[in-house]
C-alpha cells in the first residue's frame, strides 16, 4: 500500500485517512452481517428438522410415527438385510457425520460395524454415552439372557440377550416412549408434539394389537420352527412355540446331522411351520419341508424386509396374515 | 484356637529344654523348675485370655460385616422365556455401563453386579481384551523367503477400550517368532472440533491398503510381492507417530484426507539418522456406492522419508519417496451378504530411493487380487504379483498365487495358499502354504 503523502490531522490522522478507516470499519461491518446473516439462516434450517439415523428400519419407522415432521430419519441396514452383518461403508460415515440423534438396537447386534462407523464420524454428538446416543434396548423387554458360562461354542450367543425384541408391539411402544423422551430433550419446544404423536401411535398400537392377539387366538400354541432365533418376542406375544432352529447354534449354519435331528422332531411333534429371514438360504429348510411336509414361509423380521413391509404396523400386518394363513392351510393348529 | 494350643505345646517343651541342662542337685531344682513352670503357666493363662478377647473382637466385628451384605449373592435369574418385566434382571443389584462401552464393543444396558456391593463392577471398564493365533506351514521351495515349515507366525493380542468422552485407545502386541512387539498402540481422539479424526502412538501408516492391515484379516497367508520388495514387507511403514484425517465434503462422494507424521524408522524401509530425519505420509481416500451392492474405493498415497545410509558409513540423509495408487471394487448383494460377496484389488507403487549421495534408484512394483466368496463359509481367491526390487535392475520378479479360505465360524478360519514366483536374482519359487487362523475374546470390529 502506497502510503499517501499528507500533513497530520486531529489525532495524527488525515481527513481522508479517517475516511479510508471509516470505509473499512463499514466494510468490515457488513462483513459480520452478512456472516451473521449466515449463521443465523444456517442454524434456522438446522432446527427446522432433526436429522435422526437409526440402525434398522424398524427403529426407523418407530421414531417417524413420534418425530412426524419434525424429524428427518434415515436408517443405515435395509430390512432384508441380515442386521448382524451389515458392512461399515464409508457412505454411512458421511451420514452419521450430520446426525444429530443415533438410535440403535443394542444388546451387540450391531457389534460388528456400528462402533468403527461411530469412530469415525468425527461427531461428538453420537458417541456412545453422549445426548445423541440411544440404545432402545434398555427400556424393552429382553428374552433370552444368558446364564452361566458363556462360551463361544454356544455359537454367536448375544451375552445380553436376543436383540430382535422389536418383535412385540409391547416393545415398540416401549421404543417408542424412549425415543420421544429423547426427542423432546434434544427439541424441547416440540415437545408437545411429540407426546400427542407418542400417544397417538401407541393407541392406535394397542388397538392392532389387540386385532393381531384376536386373529392369532385361535392358533396359541401352534408349535413353529424358525431358521435364526430372530421370533422369540413375537411367538412369546402370540402365542406360538418355538421348537427348535434350523441353525444348530446362533449364526453357525445347518449341519447335516442336526438338520436329520430337527426332521425327526418335527415328525415326532407334527410340526408344519418352518419360518425363515428373507435373508437366509432357503435351500435346507425346503428340504426341510419336503421330508416332513411343513410349510416353509418366508417371514420378514424387519421393516422393509419385503416390498409391501412399509412400516412397523404393517411388518405385524404382514406376518400375521402369512402364519395365519399357513395355519388355516396345513391345519397345524389343530 | 488350636493355635494357640500349639503355641504352649511348644513353649513348655522348650522351657523342658531349657532346663535339661541341670542335671545336679535335682532336690532344690525341683522347686526352682515347679516355680518356673507356675510363672510360665501364669503368663500362657494371661495369653490365652488376651487372644480370647482378640478373637471375640473379631467374630463381632465379622459378623456386623456379614450382617452389613447378603449372605450370598443373589441367585442368577432363569432363562427369562416368560419374563415380561421391562428390566433384564430386577432379582439382581445391576451396574452402569460406562459412557461409551458399547461403541468399543463394550456391554450395553444394565449389568447384573456380581458378589454385590464393595469394588464390584470394576470388571466392567477393564479393556476388550482377544488374542488372535496365526499358525503358518510352508511346504516346497524358496531360496530368497524360506519360511519355517510349520510356525506359530504370530499371535496378536488386543486391547481396546475407551478412555474417556473425547477419546479411546486400541493396544495390538504382536507376539512373532522375533519376539515381542507392540504392533500398534495408539489414541484415538473421537471428537475433536473441525472434524479432525486424530491418532496418537504407533501405528501402520495410511500408505495404500495393505499397508493398513494386520495380518489376520490379509486375504492371503502372505503379502503380495511389492510390498516385500518395496514398502517395508510384513512389518511395512510403522512408526511412531501423530495421524490427522479430515472429511472433504463434496455433493458426490466419500472422501477423506489423511496425514502423518512419524519419527523416522521403519524397520528397513526408513531410518532416521538424527532428529529431523522424520517420515511424512498422505493419504486421499475417495469411495463411491455404484449401486447398493457395489462400491468403488481407490486412494493415493505418498511417503517421504529417510534412506537407511550405507553401513559403516556417516549418516548420509539418504532421501526415500515412495508413491502408491490403489482401487478396491466390492460386490455383495445385500440380501444375499452373508453368502456371495466380491472383493477386487490392485495396488501400484512407484518408489524413489536416494542409495548414494545424488544417486537414485526407481524400482515399481504392483499387485492386482480377486477374492470370491461362493459359499457362506468359502472363498476362493487368485492374485498377481509384479514388483522389481533394489537390487533386480531393470527386470520384474513376477509371481502369482491361488488361495482357498474356509471359515467355520466367524472366529477361525484355514487357508490354503499355492504360491509360485519367479525371481529375476534368484531360482523360482513354488510353494504351498497352509494357516490357521483363531481369535478368542472380544476383538474390535475393523475398519471398512
Amino acid at each position: 500500500m502506497v502510503p499517501i503523502p499528507s500533513k497530520k490531522g486531529f489525532a495524527g490522522f488525515t481527513g481522508f485517512e479517517r475516511f479510508e478507516r471509516f470505509e473499512r470499519f463499514m466494510m468490515k461491518r457488513t462483513l459480520i452481517f452478512v456472516v451473521a446473516a449466515f449463521l443465523i439462516a444456517a442454524s434456522a434450517s438446522a432446527q427446522s428438522k432433526l436429522n435422526v439415523v437409526t440402525s434398522t428400519e424398524d427403529l426407523a419407522s418407530i421414531a417417524r410415527e413420534v418425530g412426524g415432521d419434525r424429524i428427518a430419519v434415515e436408517s443405515i441396514a435395509r430390512g432384508y438385510q441380515d442386521p448382524h452383518f451389515v458392512e461399515a461403508k464409508p457412505s454411512f460415515i458421511l451420514k452419521l457425520q450430520k446426525t444429530d440423534l443415533l438410535i440403535v438396537v443394542g444388546r451387540e447386534l450391531e457389534i460388528g460395524w456400528l462402533p468403527p462407523l461411530i469412530q469415525q464420524s468425527r461427531n461428538s454428538k453420537i458417541q456412545p454415552g453422549a445426548n445423541g446416543y440411544l440404545d432402545a434396548s434398555l427400556t424393552a423387554s429382553i428374552l433370552e439372557i444368558p446364564t452361566g458360562q458363556l462360551t463361544r461354542a454356544m455359537g454367536d450367543v448375544h451375552p445380553q440377550g436376543n436383540p430382535h425384541y422389536w418383535l412385540d408391539p409391547e416393545n415398540g411402544k416401549r421404543v417408542a416412549k424412549a425415543i420421544g423422551e429423547k426427542l423432546g430433550q434434544l427439541r424441547p419446544n416440540d415437545q408437545a408434539y411429540f407426546d400427542q404423536r407418542l400417544g397417538d401411535f401407541s393407541s392406535r398400537l394397542d388397538a392392532a394389537q389387540k386385532r393381531w392377539l384376536e386373529q392369532l387366538a385361535p392358533y396359541k400354541g401352534t408349535k413353529i420352527v424358525t431358521y435364526h432365533r430372530s421370533f422369540p418376542n413375537f411367538a412369546e406375544r402370540f402365542g406360538l412355540v418355538i421348537v427348535g432352529y434350523v441353525e444348530p447354534r446362533p449364526g453357525i449354519p445347518p449341519t447335516p446331522q442336526h438338520t436329520l435331528d430337527l426332521i425327526n422332531e418335527m415328525k415326532r411333534q407334527n410340526i408344519k411351520l418352518i419360518l425363515v429371514e428373507p435373508y437366509f438360504d432357503s435351500k435346507t429348510p425346503n428340504a426341510i419341508g419336503r421330508d416332513t411336509g411343513a410349510q416353509v414361509l418366508t417371514m420378514p423380521p424387519s421393516v422393509g424386509g419385503v416390498k409391501e413391509v412399509t412400516d412397523y404396523f404393517k411388518l405385524f400386518d404382514y406376518d400375521i396374515n402369512l402364519v395365519v394363513g399357513a395355519i388355516k392351510q396345513s391345519g397345524a393348529g389343530k | 484356637m488350636r493355635t494357640i494350643r500349639c503355641v504352649c505345646a511348644s513353649v513348655v517343651v522348650a522351657g523342658a529344654l531349657v532346663g535339661l541342662p541341670v542335671p545336679a542337685d535335682a532336690q532344690e531344682n525341683v522347686q526352682a523348675l515347679r516355680q518356673g513352670i507356675d510363672q510360665l503357666r501364669r503368663e500362657f493363662d494371661a495369653m490365652q485370655q488376651d487372644y480370647g478377647q482378640r478373637l471375640a473382637a473379631l467374630e463381632a466385628k465379622l459378623a456386623a460385616a456379614e450382617a452389613a451384605t447378603p449372605a450370598t449373592p443373589a441367585p442368577p435369574p432363569a432363562v427369562s422365556q416368560a419374563a415380561t418385566t421391562a428390566q433384564p434382571t430386577p432379582t439382581q443389584p445391576t451396574a452402569q455401563i460406562p459412557p461409551g462401552a458399547e461403541g468399543a464393543g463394550g456391554p450395553s444396558g444394565a449389568l447384573p453386579v456380581y458378589g454385590a456391593a464393595v469394588g464390584a463392577g470394576s470388571k466392567v471398564f477393564n479393556p476388550d481384551i482377544a488374542v488372535i493365533g496365526d499358525f503358518l506351514g510352508s511346504a516346497g521351495h524358496n531360496e530368497v523367503n524360506p519360511g519355517s515349515p510349520l510356525e506359530l507366525h504370530e499371535s496378536e493380542a488386543s486391547f481396546q477400550a475407551v478412555v474417556d468422552p473425547y477419546a479411546r485407545a486400541d493396544f495390538f502386541i504382536s507376539f512373532g517368532q522375533e519376539g515381542v512387539e507392540v504392533e500398534e498402540g495408539y489414541l484415538t481422539f473421537t471428537a475433536l472440533p473441525g472434524g479432525l479424526l486424530t491418532k496418537v502412538g504407533k501405528m501402520r501408516a495410511a500408505f495404500g491398503k495393505v499397508n493398513t492391515m494386520h495380518n489376520h484379516i490379509l486375504p492371503w497367508t502372505d503379502r503380495p510381492l511389492v510390498t516385500e520388495n518395496l514398502v517395508g514387507g510384513e512389518e511395512g511403514i510403522s512408526d511412531a507417530g501423530i495421524s490427522v484425517a479430515r472429511l472433504i465434503s463434496n455433493p458426490w462422494f466419500f472422501l477423506e484426507a489423511t496425514g502423518q507424521v512419524f519419527a523416522g524408522n521403519s524397520g528397513d524401509l526408513f531410518h532416521a539418522d538424527d532428529r529431523t530425519d522424520l517420515t511424512y505420509v498422505a493419504h486421499l481416500r475417495g469411495y463411491h456406492d455404484i449401486t447398493e451392492d457395489s462400491n468403488l474405493d481407490f486412494g493415493f498415497s505418498f511417503a517421504h522419508g529417510n534412506s537407511p545410509s550405507a553401513a559403516a558409513a556417516e549418516p548420509q540423509h539418504l532421501k526415500a519417496d515412495l508413491y502408491g495408487i490403489d482401487a478396491t471394487y466390492r460386490w455383495r448383494p445385500l440380501q444375499r451378504s452373508i453368502y456371495r460377496s466380491f472383493i477386487g484389488r490392485g495396488e501400484w507403487v512407484w518408489t524413489r530411493r536416494e542409495v548414494e549421495p545424488d544417486l537414485f534408484a526407481t524400482p515399481r512394483g504392483m499387485y492386482v487380487s480377486g477374492d470370491y466368496q461362493f459359499a457362506r463359509r468359502w472363498t476362493a481367491g487368485a492374485r498377481y504379483d509384479r514388483s522389481q526390487s533394489l537390487t533386480s535392475g531393470d527386470d520384474y520378479d513376477t509371481g502369482g498365487a491361488a488361495v482357498l479360505t474356509f471359515r467355520p465360524s466367524e472366529f477361525s478360519q484355514v487357508r490354503g495358499q499355492y504360491r509360485h514366483i519367479s525371481y529375476v536374482n534368484a531360482p523360482a519359487a513354488n510353494e504351498f502354504l497352509f494357516q490357521f487362523q483363531f481369535s478368542i475374546g472380544a476383538h474390535g470390529a475393523h475398519p471398512f
